[in-house]
């Protein structure tokens, strides 16, 4: 897409609306949603995995540490890897604190 | 084999229509009165007379999610269904034309439930009116196949990328044994060129089809839709007008029926349109200034050749094969008020609801419809609208 989407006319749509540049859902700041945000104690991390596992936004990834990271761009704030994870090693704590 | 008349059943002949089409993919689920269409269809298929893949499911919604995919690979993509099916699919329509996949399905139309009815009427039409389909009614059994041929054309033309509807009268149609003209293969081949979709789903070329519109960009998106189908009237003309050229029959938005110097025109959507003929006949005999006009072209709707067509005419009288619960007239009737409403100079609109359920609409009982409605045009009635036939 050449221009941002909120400037693209009808007119500049493709046929039934199409996407045709892979991958693009990656511009799209899902972080906007989150009404609470994480924090990670890496002094509890066992570093599992589990939270990389459950996240259904996808965004967990490891460290070069091994540790297992949040990009908050695309982080709902849902809570699954706090409920997740064992050690309790991530609160959840509301957005404007 | 020349082109040849042939007595034979409508849906025997749809399912000619789609051989001669040469679909690629059919999926379907069977539903009365639309059967004998996906059957035969299927024989054909399984005898080996249609290189096609015949993808039976577990219901209609499937059987139009089924056919979005394989319109999508630019699979040229057929079904057919009727009444419930039609409301089972109903979510899976809209996406269908906001994708712009070109699928035809032939509608034998059905009554809705409940009580269960198996017979014709057009509340199940009604129903997906808004679904951004192209529709068109038949009102015989060539006009069936010959615009199940037109559709496809219309469908795929580049300038249109839309499914299209052809609906026929559940019974009336459906299962009436007609003389019908078959072209032989090599014309339809002419008039018909191969399907090719400008951006078919390709693992070399990905792209995302139906994804997600965020406030910012839906109403362009529908914009773009509107603009889309309202165009394809252009195409839908110009096919019409090179189908009559390649076979001889023309097909027009609107068709008027002794309509010279009409006061009183009649206007009738499907089947009934043939019967109500026969009460122009007489009542023209009589003497009486009366006309009919069929609605063939119910999406996108003909604004300008309607509004021609009854413009001299001091009463208009629509019979409406369905029912809007509560509204101001049967759905045809108040699309056409609506369309009128700005105009100068226009008829008199007088709604009739009737022949619901398979209830039969005789010549006399046309002619009751005209006179009642004249009447109401002078005096005025109590109702938004009357039922025709229903017993008090
Ligand atoms: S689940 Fe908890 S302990 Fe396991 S990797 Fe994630 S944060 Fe660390
Ligand atoms: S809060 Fe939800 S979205 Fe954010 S990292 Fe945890 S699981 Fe993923």
């Amino acid at each position: 897409m050449t221009k941002p989407e909120g400037e693209l006319t009808w007119k500049d749509l493709e046929i039934g609306s199409i996407i045709t540049e892979p991958g693009n859902a990656s511009q799209y700041q899902t972080g906007g949603w989150r009404t609470q945000r994480r924090i990670y104690d890496t002094n509890r991390c066992i570093k599992c995995g589990i939270c990389y596992i459950f996240c259904p936004e996808g965004c967990i990834e490891q460290t070069a540490e091994g540790y297992f990271d949040a990009n908050l761009f695309y982080c709902k704030g849902c809570g699954i890897c706090a409920r997740e994870c064992w050690p309790q090693a991530i609160t959840m704590v509301e957005e404007e604190e | 084999m020349t082109t040849q008349r042939i007595g034979i059943e409508v849906s025997r002949a749809i399912a000619i229509a789609a051989k001669l089409a040469n679909v690629d993919v059919v999926s379907a689920y069977p539903i009365t009165p639309q059967t004998h269409i996906v059957e035969d269809i299927a024989e054909l298929v399984a005898d080996g007379e249609l290189d096609a893949a015949y993808i039976p499911v577990e219901s209609e919604h499937s059987a139009m999610s089924a056919c979005l995919g394989a319109s999508a690979v630019g699979a040229r993509t057929f079904t057919a269904t009727a009444g419930q099916g039609l409301e089972l699919m109903h979510e899976v329509l809209y996406i269908a034309s906001s994708m712009r996949l070109p699928v035809v399905m032939t509608v034998a139309n059905r009554a809705l439930s409940a009580p269960l009815s198996i017979w014709c009427d057009h509340s199940d039409v009604m129903a997906v009116r808004d679904t951004g389909w192209i529709q068109i009614f038949a009102a015989n059994g060539q006009e069936t196949f010959d615009n199940v041929l037109c559709a496809f054309r219309i469908a795929e033309d580049q300038r249109v990328l839309l499914p299209v509807m052809i609906h026929l009268d559940g019974f009336y149609l459906t299962h009436m044994v007609e003389p019908i003209y078959v072209p032989e293969q090599s014309k339809v081949d002419k008039f018909l060129p191969p399907y090719e979709y400008p951006l078919p789903l390709d693992p070399n070329k990905p792209i995302t089809m139906g994804a997600f519109a965020p406030p910012n960009i839906y109403t362009e998106t529908k914009k773009a839709q509107q603009a889309n189908l309202t165009a394809a009237k252009e195409v839908i003309l110009q096919c019409w007008r090179e189908f009559g050229n390649f076979f001889g029959r023309y097909y027009s938005p609107v068709e008027g029926y002794r309509c010279e110097k009409a006061k009183v025109l009649l206007l009738v959507m499907g089947s009934l349109s043939e019967t109500a003929m026969s009460a122009i006949d007489t009542l023209r005999d009589e003497g009486k200034e009366v006309g009919l006009i069929k609605l063939r072209l119910w999406r996108p709707f003909p604004f300008d050749e309607i509004r021609r067509a009854v413009r001299d005419a001091e009463v208009l009288i629509i019979l409406d094969r369905a029912l809007s619960f509560g509204g101001p007239a049967g759905p045809v009737c108040s699309e056409i008020r609506s369309a009128l409403y700005n105009e100068d100079k226009k008829p008199k609109v007088i709604s009739f609801v009737g022949g619901l359920g398979g209830r039969d609409i005789s010549p006399d009982g046309f002619k009751e419809i005209i006179n009642r409605g004249i009447e109401i045009s002078q005096t005025g009635s109590e109702q938004e609208f009357e039922m025709f036939g229903v017993r008090e």
